[in-house]
C-alpha cells in the first residue's frame, strides 16, 4: 500500500524536510532539526501539517453517548472535550477529541491509524443509517502552536480569538480561508489548530508561514510533535496505551463519566474495584541515558514494568519517559532501574506533565 | 566544504582519518542527516581495545540508538569529551569538532571505501 499524501505534501518537499511513513500517511519528520522545531514552539511559534488526523460526523447525541467515555449532554456547543472511546472490556480503542458542533451534531477527531477502525467501530453500535460519516478525507488540519501563535492567527481573522477559551473553537475565516478555529493542540503551549476543506490547505499554511515570519515561525514536524507531547504528559495511542489498557492504567480517570452509560464502563468499573495491576507514571534519567519504548522497568533486579515513551527533554534539559509500573511503585520520587541495553540506569517517578506553560502574563 | 582528503569511509557510515600514529573516527554527513538530532553518546573507555569493524559505541538521536562501530582497530587515547555537553556537534560538523575518538596502534581495514566509493554506495543506499 502506498502511503497517501496530506493536500501539504509538496509544500514540505519544497521545504526540504525528511519525509517519513506514519500510519499510513507520509509526513514531515522534520524540517531542520527537531530540537531547532522543538524549541520555536517553546519559544516563538511552529506551524504543524495535522492533515493526517481524522474525522467522524455523528449526528446522533445517543450514539456518541454511547461510545465514548464522557457525558457530552453536558458539552455546549462550541466546546470540546478530550475523552476515550473503549472497547467491551474497557480498553482504550482511541483518544479523541470531542467537537459539540453549534448544528447539534458532533465531530471526533481521532487519530490517523485509527481512523477507519474507529468508524468500523461507531458505525456498529449505529441505530439507522447516516448517523455516521468518516470526513477526514475532506478535511486538512494546521497547527500553530506556541506563545506568539494567538497574536499571529489574530492578524489573519476578524473573530476575536480571545472570546475562544481553551477548549473551545469557533468557525471563521483565517487569511481568507473558510475554519475552524479550535483552540486546541498536542505540545503543552497555548495555539490553534484549524481545520479546513483541502483545497485552501495551501493557502492557509503559506499565509501563515508568511505573517509568522516576524514571530520567528518554523514549520515542526512529527519529531517534535513527540518530543513536545512527551514533555506536555500527553500519551500517545499505539505507544502509552492501547486495546489491551484501560483508562484508569492509563491515568485518564478524568476522562471518564462512570455515572452515564457507555461502552467499556461496566469493565472499567470492575477493574477498579479489583485493583489496578499497573499504573502509568512519569520519570526522569537520573545519569544521561535515554529509555525508549518497550525497555524494561526494573526493581531490585526484577523486572516490575514497561517503557512507553522516552526521550530527551529538550526543554528541561534532562532525559524523561513514561511506563508502567505497578500502583506500589507509583508514588512521585520511588527509584526504579530502566534496562538500557543491558544496563541498569536509574531512574525516578515524578509527576505528570513534565512541563508545565508559564501562566500568560 | 569539509577536507576530507585523507578519509577513508566504512559501509556503515563511520569515517576515519590516519595522521601519524594516530587514526580519529567520526560519522558521515550522511548518517548524521540520517539519524537527525544527536542528543547522547555512550563511547568507550581509553585503553579499550577495538577490532576493526567492531563495535565502538552507541549514538543515541532523537529518533534512535544506533550501534557505531570501529572501521579501524585500535587502542582507545581519547573519546571527544566536549560531545557530552555538545552533542550536537555531530550534526553540525560531523568531520570536525564532531569527531568521537582517536585511536593509536591502529589495524587497518582493507574493506574501508575512499570519498568516490562511499558516495557510490549512499547513492545506490538511498534508491
Amino acid at each position: 500500500m502506498t502511503a497517501a499524501r496530506t493536500p501539504l505534501y509538496e509544500e514540505h518537499v519544497r521545504l526540504g524536510a525528511q519525509m517519513t511513513n506514519f500510519s499510513g500517511w507520509v509526513m514531515p519528520l522534520q524540517y531542520s532539526s527537531i530540537r531547532e522545531e522543538h524549541r520555536a514552539v517553546r519559544e516563538a511559534v511552529g506551524l504543524f501539517d495535522l492533515s493526517h488526523m481524522g474525522e467522524l460526523r455523528i449526528t446522533d447525541e445517543n450514539l456518541v453517548q454511547r461510545v465514548v467515555s464522557r457525558d457530552m449532554t453536558r458539552l455546549r456547543p462550541g466546546r470540546i472535550q478530550y475523552a476515550v472511546l473503549c472497547n467491551n472490556a474497557g480498553g482504550i480503542i482511541d483518544d479523541v477529541l470531542v467537537y459539540a458542533m453549534p448544528d447539534g451534531g458532533y465531530l471526533l477527531v481521532v487519530n490517523a491509524g485509527n481512523q477507519d477502525g474507529d468508524f468500523d467501530w461507531v458505525r456498529g453500535h449505529a441505530q439507522g443509517a447516516g448517523t455516521v460519516s468518516n470526513v477526514g478525507g475532506d478535511w486538512a488540519l494546521v497547527g500553530v502552536q506556541g506563545p506568539r501563535a494567538v497574536g499571529l492567527v489574530q492578524r489573519l481573522t476578524r473573530a476575536e480569538l480571545g472570546d475562544v477559551k481553551y477548549y473551545a473553537f469557533v468557525e471563521g475565516t483565517v487569511a481568507n480561508v473558510p475554519c475552524v478555529i479550535s483552540r486546541t493542540g498536542y505540545t503543552g503551549e497555548d495555539g490553534f489548530e484549524l481545520f479546513c476543506g483541502n483545497a485552501d490547505a495551501v493557502r492557509l499554511w503559506r499565509a501563515l508561514l508568511e505573517e509568522g515570519q516576524s514571530d520567528g515561525i518554523r514549520p515542526a514536524g512529527l519529531g517534535a510533535r513527540d518530543t513536545l507531547r512527551l514533555e506536555a504528559g500527553m500519551r500517545l495511542y499505539g505507544n502509552d496505551m492501547d486495546a489491551d489498557t484501560n483508562p484508569l492504567e492509563a491515568g485518564l480517570e478524568w476522562t471518564l463519566n462512570l455515572d452515564k452509560d457507555f461502552i467499556g464502563r461496566d469493565a472499567i468499573i470492575r477493574a477498579r474495584q479489583q485493583g489496578l495491576a499497573r499504573q502509568l507514571v512519569g520519570f526522569k534519567m537520573v545519569d544521561r541515558s535515554i529509555a525508549r519504548h518497550g525497555y524494561r522497568v526494573v526493581k531490585d533486579g526484577e523486572g516490575v514494568g514497561t517503557v512507553t515513551s522516552g526521550n530527551v527533554s529538550f526543554t528541561l534539559g534532562y532525559n524523561i519517559g513514561m511506563a508502567y509500573v505497578p500502583p506500589a511503585m507509583a508514588q512521585p520520587g520511588t527509584r526504579l532501574g530502566v534496562d538500557v541495553r543491558g544496563t541498569v540506569a536509574a531512574a525516578e517517578v515524578v509527576p505528570l506533565p513534565f512541563y508545565k506553560r508559564p501562566h500568560p502574563k | 566544504m569539509a577536507d576530507l582528503s585523507g578519509m577513508r569511509f566504512a559501509e556503515t557510515h563511520e569515517w576515519v582519518k590516519q595522521e601519524g600514529e594516530t587514526a580519529t573516527v567520526g560519522i558521515t554527513e550522511y548518517a548524521q542527516s540520517q539519524l537527525g538530532d544527536v542528543i547522547y553518546l555512550e563511547l568507550p573507555a581509553v585503553g579499550q581495545q577495538l577490532d576493526a569493524g567492531g563495535r565502538l559505541g552507541v549514538i543515541e538521536s532523537v529518533k534512535a540508538a544506533s550501534d557505531l562501530y570501529s572501521p579501524v582497530g585500535g587502542e582507545v587515547t581519547e573519546a571527544n569529551a566536549e560531545l557530552k555537553d555538545h552533542p550536537e556537534y555531530v550534526n553540525q560538523d560531523p568531520y570536525g569538532k564532531g569527531w568521537i575518538i582517536k585511536l593509536r596502534a591502529v589495524k587497518d581495514n582493507p574493506k574501508l571505501l575512499d570519498q568516490k566509493a562511499y558516495d557510490a554506495f549512499v547513492e545506490g543506499q538511498s534508491h
